[in-house]
């Protein structure tokens, strides 16, 4: 393939796409609705172009395998849904301070536990941030079209083997599932970044020693007989207990996300300018607010819509500075208020009330309930 | 004499094992089958879970790799598809293979995939303090069950036999030479090879059996008096065999294996639509 | 324009395949904005399932189909359980063979014999969902001709690319023939 092609796909399939784009050649997962098609596809192309796809016993084994082929030098991605995605966070942490880069997509459903397994939901945004133990950078994009399923993947690969980092993708059962016509870009248009490597001979005695607040730059596996482990450790890798060493690593992988934020952040902003009734949602449902947006805008209202494409970090200057005009921030999203709980932080909310529009009885969140939901409180 | 040096990282010992322990015994009979081999240093990745066995790693001188609990087999069978150029060994303590790594070790025998796994078999979670594990002997003390184990134990090398593995040992720290032939026999076996080393923690379990055993030198003579080879395993009847442990090259078979028939996947794919 | 359409039947009846056939024709065929989706239940046959495709002029926004400008029915508990998501002064095709659904003031109502006409021309049901698709097609015209006999031949297995273009013009034909009436 040497141009770019269109093609009429799911999400899911899209999300698939993206990873090959972006040179993915591991893939280690098990089977969970509505996630399937993520590694159904991967199965297939992988072993075409030379790389590997394995069906492993359990979700902590497709991550426990993902991390291991990337250490060996792969570009490696699984993909899961809530349930899976809780049995992931162990190692998610893992991945975090043994700094290994790693995509882990998610695609959500109702929940608590099996829940609506083929309905959608927004059930793990803070699942994303919070999810497993211990302090450890976040990063999570939520893409909402089949378009974006496509790019964000890509850019999650970016992100995380420049950082070499975990990126979370959080799908949902609707984008995940529906088909959109989207443009695969031909190779070399997106910019797809691989992992830094040692110069020379490409050994490193310090693999975990960073300048500053950069990522560790660790060889592959076969240069340089280094140890990687769980434990909290000190340049060379091997464990310490040293206070003043365990308290600059465990900031350091922190702060080398939050201190470079050009690769991460990204955020749509719809009619922000002068919003009276700004809007905050992510994934689908910043589909069905954009179009209570352009329905209110049609009956002279001024609203807007701020969608952090880049959920973890979360954008917060630029939704504060969204939010300034604001009469109302109104926060629709599939679950019992997650996306809320980030906006009270943010704002003041007596000078900005927030609205809350919660959806989570498995049906998609639409501009019709929005627009209902609203008009008591924030139309007069 | 063997010169342990040259494949251990000096600077990282002593070891955190207590005195009467039989990991030194075994990590030193693996270091001389590795050494067999002939394998590059920087050819060999080791992994590890968690628990006092999943240290070893950090002491010798490989591509060494220490995940979390349970989850070695996992993080190995990563390492070998992603790279099947590297010679993969895991070390797992019975905790750590067979209970949170249960799941894993009965799939990684049945996909026989090109991987060596020594469990360090001592019976007992050493690490958190002697609590009972999948492999402590019924009726045995342990510090979650004061009052005596209730729970039957595994039989490893049935299991893994079972569930597929290709290569299945079983040794123990007082036999060492023959222990250094499994090992050997285990990572040259092309497949998934497990050998079971019998061994005892004194510290946290062998203390607590006031009437088994006097002092760690008890637990050693418990090993020798109760290995009952293979050979003669055949001539006794179960009743006979009952409490000891049977050691030898208890299964070596050959079946396709799954780094392989993936390698074969690839290749028969070549040449066709993108 | 945007248009909502909704292909309804029996899980393994093909109604998705119905939904993408359209889905591609609109979208990488004749240039349109098109999103497809489709409602999942535990079970893979049997029930009610649905399909949508919304086709629009314009961006589309949110994804779902909310009221159906076109709705396909080929078994009677699809068509009871989706005919209250028709849009007031839409279009109902159903298999009037097997369904029955009354004239209504809200709706237009097409009762084709997809079913009988299948068995006589082809002596088996398998091709239901793209006889269907025909029919939509011709009454709707919002698809190029090109296009959907495109789109049949990109989602037809080997083997079968003769029986479904028969199919979608047998499709057709029924469609023709109704509006005449």
């Amino acid at each position: 393939m040497s141009e770019a092609k269109y093609t009429f796909v799911q999400g899911n399939t899209a999300c698939a796409e993206g990873a090959l784009y972006a040179g993915c050649d591991f893939f280690g997962g098990y089977p969970i609705t509505p996630s399937t098609e993520v590694a159904e596809h991967m199965s297939d192309m992988l072993p075409r172009r030379g790389g590997k796809f394995i069906q492993m016993e359990d979700e902590i084994a497709s991550l426990g395998a993902v991390i291991g082929a990337a250490l060996a030098g792969s570009k490696a991605m699984t993909a899961t849904s809530g349930p899976g995605f809780s049995l992931m966070q162990e190692l998610i942490g893992y991945a975090c301070i043994a700094e290994v880069p790693c995509v882990i997509v998610d695609v959500m459903r109702g929940g608590p536990s099996t829940g609506l397994p083929t309905s959608p939901a927004q059930s793990d945004l803070l699942q994303a941030k919070w999810g497993t133990h211990g302090d450890h950078p976040a990063i999570a994009l939520i893409p909402n079209s089949v378009e974006e399923m496509f790019t964000e993947t890509v850019r999650a690969f970016n992100i995380a083997e420049y950082f070499r980092t975990p990126v979370i993708i959080l799908g949902d059962e609707i984008i995940g599932h529906m088909r959109e016509k989207i443009r695969i870009p031909a190779p070399g248009e997106l910019e797809v970044i691989n992992r830094k490597l040692p110069d020379g001979d490409g050994v490193c005695r310090l693999p975990y020693r960073a300048d500053g607040k950069n990522p560790a730059c660790l060889p592959n596996f076969g240069k340089g007989r280094f140890h990687v482990t769980g434990l909290n450790h000190d340049g060379s890798g091997f464990p310490t207990m040293d206070p003043s060493i365990v308290q600059g690593s465990n900031a350091r992988i922190i702060d080398k996300v939050y201190h470079q934020r050009e690769l991460i952040d990204k955020v749509e902003k719809i009619q922000c300018d002068d919003a009276e009734i700004l809007f905050l949602a992510v994934g689908s449902a910043a589909r069905a607010a954009e179009e209570a947006v352009a329905v209110l805008r049609s009956q002279g209202v001024r609203a807007g819509l701020f969608r952090p494409v880049t959920l973890w970090p979360f954008p917060k200057k630029e939704f504060r500075a969204a939010a300034e005009r604001s009469k109302f921030v109104v926060v629709p999203e599939m679950n019992l208020g997650q996306l809320r709980t980030v906006a009270e932080r943010m704002i003041d909310e007596s000078k900005h009330p927030i609205v809350p529009v919660n959806l989570v009885n498995g049906e998609p969140l639409d501009p019709e309930f929005i627009l209902d939901s609203i008009k008591k409180c924030c139309l007069k | 004499m063997f010169d342990y040096s040259t494949m251990l990282r000096n600077e990282k010992l002593p070891h955190i094992w207590c005195p009467g322990c039989g990991h030194g015994i075994v990590m030193k009979s693996l270091l001389r089958a590795i050494a067999k081999t002939g394998w590059g240093k920087d050819d060999i990745v080791m992994v590890s879970g968690i628990g006092c066995a999943s240290r070893l790693p950090g002491y010798v001188d490989f591509n060494t790799l220490h995940t979390a609990h349970g989850r070695a087999l996992s993080f190995a069978t990563g390492v070998k598809l992603s790279q099947p150029k590297f010679h993969v060994i895991v070390v797992s303590g019975d905790g750590d293979a067979l209970a949170i790594g249960g799941n894993h070790f009965i799939h990684a025998c049945r996909r026989n995939i090109d991987l060596t796994l020594i469990v360090f078999n001592n019976g007992i979670y050493g690490m958190t303090g002697g609590q009972y594990s999948p492999t402590t002997p019924y009726g045995d003390k342990a510090a979650t069950a004061p009052h005596g184990n209730l729970e039957p134990d595994f039989n490893v090398a049935d299991l893994a036999k079972g569930a597929g593995a290709t290569f299945v040992a079983r040794g123990s720290s007082y036999h060492v030479p023959q222990l250094d032939d499994y090992i050997y026999k285990a990572l040259t076996h092309k497949g998934f090879s497990v050998v079971d080393v019998v061994e005892a923690c004194w510290t946290t379990h062998g203390r607590k059996q006031k009437t088994k055993y006097k002092n760690n030198l008890d637990m050693m003579k418990w090993q020798r008096d109760n290995a009952v080879p293979l050979a003669k395993a055949q001539t006794m009847s179960p009743e006979e065999l009952k409490g000891k442990f049977v050691t030898g090259i208890l299964h070596d078979v050959d079946r396709p294996e799954y780094v392989d028939r993936y390698e074969a996947l690839i290749e028969s794919l070549k040449g066709g639509d993108k | 324009m945007k248009y909502e359409v909704r292909f309804s039947g029996s899980g393994g009846q093909g109604v998705i395949t119905a939904s993408v056939i359209l889905g591609t024709a609109a979208a990488l065929h004749d240039g349109k904005n098109v999103i497809q989706s489709q409602s999942y239940g535990p079970e893979a046959r049997g029930g009610a399932t649905k399909a949508d495709v919304i086709i629009s002029d314009g961006k589309i926004l949110y994804p779902k189909a909310i009221h159906v400008d076109y709705l396909v029915s080929l078994t009677q508990k699809a068509a009871n359980k989706f005919i209250k998501t028709i849009k007031k002064g839409g279009t109902v095709i159903i298999d009037g063979d097997f369904v029955e659904l009354p004239d209504s003031p809200d709706y237009k109502i097409y009762r084709l014999p997809m079913t009988s006409n299948a068995m006589a021309k082809f002596n088996r049901t398998t091709t239901l969902n793209v006889i269907a698709v025909g029919a939509f097609a011709e009454m709707a015209g919002l698809v190029s001709a090109e296009a959907i006999k495109k789109a049949v031949l990109e989602n037809s297995p080997k083997g079968f690319e003769e029986m479904n273009i028969a199919s979608l013009e047998l499709g057709r034909d029924l469609a023709r023939a109704a509006k005449k009436g």
